[in-house]
């Protein structure tokens, strides 16, 4: 296995969803391959670190504002009770494309 | 070296919350908003990198949802159905906001930093003791703006909220493999692009 064989799995292989043979193969490439390895350890860290790190919270004061919002849009909007002809909204369909 | 693991599981009530909305109860919608308006705020957040236009987006997008409840056919789970919408007021208003950049999820970018990564020095100390939170976040929120939108909406919706490549591929209407090639790219330039902050550096604080 190449460094650039280990990178194309490199996605699957962090979201644990590979056969275990593949599996094995690149963590025998990781034992002896330093640059794959810190490569490896990095991205998992930029993954967690996004995860953890609360960037964009919504605050509690503009939280309450917003759904005050909503709601009252909602309610003057109303709910439409038949579905739109065009399957805009549809979840087998995307919206706006 | 162990793999990420995702944080989202569907509620068992939220099938029953569905379909009271969609009789009318508008308590049952509202206890919708409160368990995703976050996720949905984040999300527009990462796409539109502006606080306003993701203010607009979360109120657009509930709204949409609220309005189009009768289309929902529960083929998916709700919160992929919002994100959908979501995503897609938030690209509209990144285009409004951008008229002069094409701004397509479609689009299959390749750039210079698609090549083999560069920075191969560890990260040490953690990146969390060698920066404070707010410092951190700082950083974080420059390094995910300057990747393409495809990318950050990609990685937005299955690294930091939890959706399966399944569900992310539903949600933006791409193929599997197009979520995979997406993800990998976005995860490989945001890590090249933090590695400049928190490489492992002999003989310094490692602050820039």
């Amino acid at each position: 296995m190449t460094c650039s064989d280990f990178l194309k799995e490199l996605t699957d292989y962090l979201d644990d969803s590979m056969d275990a043979q593949t599996r094995a193969e690149l963590e025998d490439h990781l034992q002896w391959c330093h640059n794959c390895y810190v490569v490896c350890n990095t991205t998992k860290m930029t993954i967690e670190i996004y995860r953890d790190s609360h960037l964009y919270e919504l605050p509690d004061d503009l939280r309450g504002r917003l759904r005050g919002a909503i709601l009252a849009k909602c309610q003057s909007h109303g709910c439409k009770s038949e579905p739109a002809t065009a399957p805009v909204q549809s979840d087998t369909s995307h919206p706006n494309k | 070296m162990g793999t990420i693991q995702p944080k989202v599981a569907e509620p068992a009530d939220e099938i029953s919350l569905v379909h009271a909305a969609k009789a009318g109860d508008i308590s049952a919608f509202e206890e919708l908003v409160k368990r995703y308006d976050r996720n949905v705020f984040r999300i527009a957040q990462h796409i539109t990198q502006n606080r306003e236009d993701a203010e607009d987006v979360v109120q657009d997008a509930f709204l949409k949802a609220y309005q189009n409840l009768a289309n929902f056919q529960e083929q998916s789970k709700f919160y992929t159905w919002l994100v959908r919408i979501a995503v897609n007021e938030a690209l509209m208003r990144l285009r409004r906001r951008r008229p002069e950049r094409m701004v397509s999820l479609d689009e299959d970018i390749k750039t210079e930093e698609d090549s083999m990564p560069r920075e191969v020095a560890d990260w040490a100390p953690n990146p969390e003791q060698l920066y404070t939170q707010g410092e951190l976040k700082e950083i974080l929120g420059k390094t995910i703006q300057g990747l393409p939108p495809s990318f950050r909406t990609v990685f937005v919706l299955r690294d930091v909220e939890g959706l399966s490549t399944e569900e992310t591929a539903d949600a933006l209407d791409l193929s599997i493999p197009a979520v995979k090639s997406r993800l990998l790219r976005a995860r490989l330039q945001l890590r090249e692009r933090l590695s400049k902050y928190f490489k492992n550096r002999t003989g310094g604080d490692g602050k820039k």
